[in-house]
């Protein structure tokens, strides 16, 4: 019996001294820290680096990494050095809300970017919200973040539903026909995408039939079995992810690339690639894209990074984690301050400048919503010609404030703290 | 609307055929080792990956015959260093080894061949249809199919005629009795799991042609093939043959219907049979109880 | 007989002075005080499934569904109906207990893989409603536009929503509370038949016990508290998802239980600590941190089937 208390009581004592070594070792950092002189800037980015998102979220992160080394070197946000910290929200909300809690309460971070996913970009506004932390959705597509649940401190980079779908429909309509056959994956952003595209479609007195498709299906043939059947003009795939690339590779095997035109709103980069050749096909809307001669500093940009990400050309995913920094930059140094308010306040309208925008067109997060008013890229997927990057042709540009349509139509009611 | 119907019907089988290839690979193992193997859908994965590896070497003929290979040596290993470990203990502990080892193949597949999809590339002469009236059924398709049953034949001609496979099925039955009468048990459970793991690669290969390569598809597949084990009748691989073909063929025929249902149809068929006649419809009583 | 009693409640000590403790000494080893709710709430979860796996010894692979269920249930009742936190937990353990109940009734005959893939089965199809009726759930984007609303006694406000150590007491009261009942329902002579069936079911039914009635009140209890831990969950993300209710969700219980250590009643807990622990330490320094998950329980179920408890209460000489 005493034998025994002595061994658990030596055991627990080990254990509370290792417990306050750690702690003191926690304690100490930050006096270490401040040593050092400047405290620095820091940004919280939040992406699904594990999962099945994970391809783009890579993107994203070594865009931002790059993006804040840039920016340190010439001598970083209003004087002071900036730093990126990077957590993995594993495609969860859960863990997503957490790591949100983390960088906030923990680490004290200026700005959270984050999610790709959008039910996890979500979850964390929820946080951001009600800390009052400025929030910027890099790449998270579903209309209601700068729609129905806009909030004051939330903005978003990438494309809404409504802008993709009126950027390629005139397209598709003029080249090709209107009648359309929708495959359509069965969730909010699949709705609302095809929603959109309806709308526009039929006000150029357009006809289409759709079937809606479980998120992850990979085998087409039954839906391609109907499309056939309808005869339409162009078939509209608004597929995701695998299920868009099987999608493809189906219909371009079955030899209905014969019968009629291919066409959709995103198609990823990092997707494209993946392809097999024959498969790299149809009439889509980019983000943003690498190759365009007429604006000098998308390559400077591009020669600039590409060694960074190995030796490969930038996409969609790099622009917008690298516009998305630069907005909060511009937003910091307009407002001389780092209060999520005032970082809201001078960064809505704000037009952003060509070496931060990398577009043409006069580039701005839109005051009524905090959408990033975007060029929107419409053109053609084909093998690649030359650079083994060299996967799209831009046939035309819709600027964003044509494409997204009032603020009123988006739903967005923004209301600002008192 | 009977064509579309019909349509769908061929393509349920041929789809079906897929998950009988899957499906069987998994019964043999749950049947002669009680082991249930969650990371089935990982083998598969990885049979495909090495399949991508070895194209560009062998081309897609010589990695269909030597992934499968080697998928089976890969399962030998992993059954000595873990799953032997479990054979004499509770049935949880097997289903929650080789659920905590699919984390660990995802994972190392996503290590070695990184997380974006990967395309196998099949051969040109199979990726046309077969006649323009029949577009949706593609060479690659008939092969596969072909694949399969060559496959499963061989299989029940090898628990049949030869002596192993005679030994796997007695030891399905009664172990005890077997290891009794002088057979060496623990060689019998590793070539029965280098089977199962050989059929297992085999599908992978065939998958990565259709569907393409990424870590996670090992995830989504492994699903119909408990489901088809469950309503074929545990214990029985015709039983499995004809679960994997009913799945295939429902799941295709919900589609005409009513398409976003077609996933969730699988599982509905599972819930009936596991209420109304748990054992499947070809399985023996309290195989898995 | 005094060094007996010290034993055998010196664990229960230890653990309610760390829980109570916290939010100090946690924020001073880097964490944060919303770690130690999760904490808390996958703890609840796990404890709750415990009652099924580790006493009475029925594996479920689907109870992420009747967590799900209380998540939704809260969620739901918060944005539709009214903005009282108390109500909507009970709304959300209802929800889940209710289906949890009715669903073991089919359940009773099944065992062993059988009842697995069943509970998997629901679990799907639990998943597939919550994200095809998106008009009412929110669907794949999850359900947002609830948040925790503060509970007024009297005129004292205890607000949940802006003091995040506010919220974490209250947690831990609402888990004080089952684990006392879960407890107090495994100490009784029902939780004892409870053990008998896990250990030799034949026997159990020999000695004249009800076998299928208690294995179904044991699973309707466990779902029971599992939808009190899924509402909890949804209050401390002020956000609910499909993916509360998928079978990645009922594996991450599974391995919680399983690792902690399933035969000790603490066990689940000392696995939430390390679950989470691990994913939010080791997912900041590498991005294979599921190999690392993956192998750790890889390893415990092999040469530590006791679980983390296990392996404490050895060093212990318990």
């Amino acid at each position: 019996m005493v034998t025994n208390l002595g061994l658990v009581s030596t055991g627990r004592r080990r254990l509370i001294k290792a417990g306050a070594a750690i702690g003191g070792l926690q304690l100490a950092s930050p006096f270490i820290i401040k040593a050092r002189g400047e405290t620095p800037i820091k940004i919280g980015w939040i992406d699904p680096i594990t999962g099945s998102l994970s391809l783009l979220a890579v993107s994203e992160v070594e865009g931002a990494k790059w993006t804040v080394d840039q920016i340190n070197k010439k001598g970083g946000i209003l004087g002071r050095p900036v730093e990126l910290l990077v957590e993995d929200s594993a495609n969860d909300s859960g863990t997503g809300v957490q790591k949100a809690h983390k960088l906030i309460e923990r680490d004290n971070v200026d700005v959270i970017m984050g999610d790709v996913n959008s039910a996890i970009a979500y979850a964390i506004m929820g946080v951001t919200a009600e800390k009052g932390i400025f929030h910027i959705v890099p790449g998270g597509h579903t209309d209601p973040i700068t729609g129905a649940d806009c909030k004051w401190n939330t903005f978003r980079t990438c494309n809404t539903t409504a802008m993709d779908a009126s950027a390629v429909t005139g397209e598709l309509v003029k080249k090709f026909g209107k009648r359309w056959f929708f495959i359509t994956p069965d969730y909010a952003y699949g709705k609302t995408l095809q929603a959109n595209f309806v709308k526009r479609l039929q006000a150029l007195g357009g006809e289409f039939q759709s079937d809606f498709l479980p998120i992850a299906s990979s085998d087409f043939s039954a839906t391609l079995i109907k499309a056939k059947a309808y005869k339409p003009d162009v078939l509209l795939n608004n597929m995701g992810g695998s299920a868009q690339i099987n999608c493809m590779k189906q219909f371009v095997q079955f030899g209905m690339n014969k019968d009629m035109a291919l066409g959709g709103a995103l198609f990823e980069m990092e997707a494209i690639r993946s392809v097999p050749k024959d498969a790299q096909t149809g009439w889509w809307t980019l983000e943003w894209y690498w190759n365009q001669p007429d604006v000098p500093e998308v390559k400077a940009f591009v020669d600039a990074i590409s060694p960074a990400i190995g030796g490969r050309k930038p996409t969609a995913r790099h622009w917008m984690a690298y516009v998305s920094i630069h907005a909060f930059r511009l937003a910091a140094e307009k407002a001389k301050s780092l209060k999520g308010i005032d970082l809201a306040k001078s960064l809505a309208d704000m037009e952003l400048p060509r070496d931060v925008s990398l577009m043409p067109g006069k580039v701005y997060y839109r005051g009524g919503d905090h959408q990033l008013m975007s060029d929107i890229y419409v053109g053609e997927v084909h093998p690649a010609e030359g650079d083994p990057d060299n996967l799209f042709t831009t046939k035309a540009l819709v600027t964003g404030e044509a494409a997204a349509g009032s603020v009123e139509s988006t739903g967005c009611k923004m209301v600002w703290p008192s | 609307m009977l064509q579309v119907v019909l349509f769908n019907l061929t393509n349920g089988l041929i789809v079906g055929a897929f998950y009988v290839l899957m499906a069987l690979g998994l019964s043999l193992i749950i049947n002669l080792s009680n082991v249930v193997n969650f990371a089935h859908g990982n083998f598969l994965a990885i049979g495909g990956y090495f399949a991508y590896t070895l194209t560009p070497y062998v081309g897609f003929w010589g990695a269909l015959v030597i992934s499968p290979i080697l998928t089976a040596l890969m399962g030998v290993a992993i059954e000595q260093l873990m799953i032997k470990h479990v054979y004499m203990r509770n049935h949880i502990y097997s289903l929650l080894l080789t659920f905590g080892l699919g984390f660990i193949l995802q994972d190392t597949c996503r290590y070695l061949w990184g997380p974006s999809p990967l395309p196998l590339g099949i051969p040109d002469s199979l990726s046309s249809p077969i006649t323009p009236d029949l577009f949706f059924i593609t060479w690659y398709r008939v092969f596969m199919v072909a694949v399969v049953v060559v496959a499963v034949s061989g299989l029940f001609a090898f628990l049949k005629y030869t002596r192993v496979g005679i030994r796997i099925r007695a030891g399905t039955l009664d172990l005890d009795t077997v290891a009794a009468l002088g057979v060496n048990v623990a060689g019998l459970r590793s070539m029965n799991f280098a089977v199962g793991s050989y059929l297992a690669g085999l599908a992978g290969v065939l998958a990565a042609g259709q569907v393409g390569l990424n870590p996670n598809m090992g995830d989504e597949l492994i699903m119909p093939s408990f489901i088809a084990i469950i309503v074929g009748g545990v214990g029985s691989l015709t039983g499995t043959l004809l679960g994997g073909l009913l799945i295939g063929v429902a799941a295709a025929v919900t589609t005409v219907f009513w398409p976003s249902a077609s996933e969730a149809v699988i599982y509905v068929i599972m819930a009936l049979v596991l209420l109304l006649r748990p054992r499947g419809l070809l399985g023996e009583e309290g195989m898995l109880s | 007989m005094t060094t007996s009693l010290f034993a055998r409640y010196r664990t229960t000590a230890v653990v309610w002075i760390l829980l109570l403790t916290a939010p100090f000494w946690l924020t001073m080893l880097g964490g944060y005080t919303a770690l130690a709710g999760r904490v808390v709430v996958f703890a609840l979860a796990a404890m709750s499934f415990n009652m099924l796996l580790g006493f009475t010894g029925i594996m479920s692979f689907g109870h992420a569904a009747f967590f799900g269920l209380g998540a939704y249930g809260c969620g739901l009742f918060l944005k539709y109906v009214m903005a009282s936190t108390l109500l909507a937990i009970l709304a959300g353990v209802l929800l889940g207990g209710i289906l949890g109940t009715l669903f073991g009734l089919l359940l009773v005959r099944r065992r062993g893989v059988y009842f697995a893939m069943v509970t998997i089965a629901f679990g799907q199809v639990c998943f597939y409603v919550a994200y095809k009726w998106d008009d009412f759930t929110g669907g794949y984007d999850g359900l947002r536009g609830f948040a925790r609303a503060p509970i007024w006694l009297g005129s004292w406000k205890l607000d949940l929503a802006g003091n995040a150590n506010a919220f974490y007491y209250f947690v831990l009261a609402l888990f004080a509370i089952a684990t006392a009942l879960q407890a107090f329902i495994l100490r009784s002579p029902f939780g004892r038949s409870l053990l008998a069936i896990r250990e030799n079911e034949r026997r159990a039914r020999f000695l004249g016990i009800p076998v299928e009635r208690h294995i179904w009140l044991s699973f309707s209890i466990s779902c029971y508290f599992t939808a009190l831990a899924g509402a909890l969950y949804a209050l401390l993300n002020n956000f609910t998802d499909p993916l509360s209710l998928n079978y990645i969700m009922s594996g991450n219980i599974v391995m919680i239980t399983v690792m902690g250590g399933m035969r000790a009643f603490w066990g689940p807990l000392a696995g939430a600590v390390l679950f989470v622990m691990l994913q939010d330490y080791i997912s900041s320094m590498t991005v294979n941190w599921m190999f690392f998950v993956g192998l750790a329980f890889v390893l415990v179920v092999l040469f530590f089937p006791r679980g983390l408890m296990g392996i404490l209460q050895k060093r212990s000489g318990a």
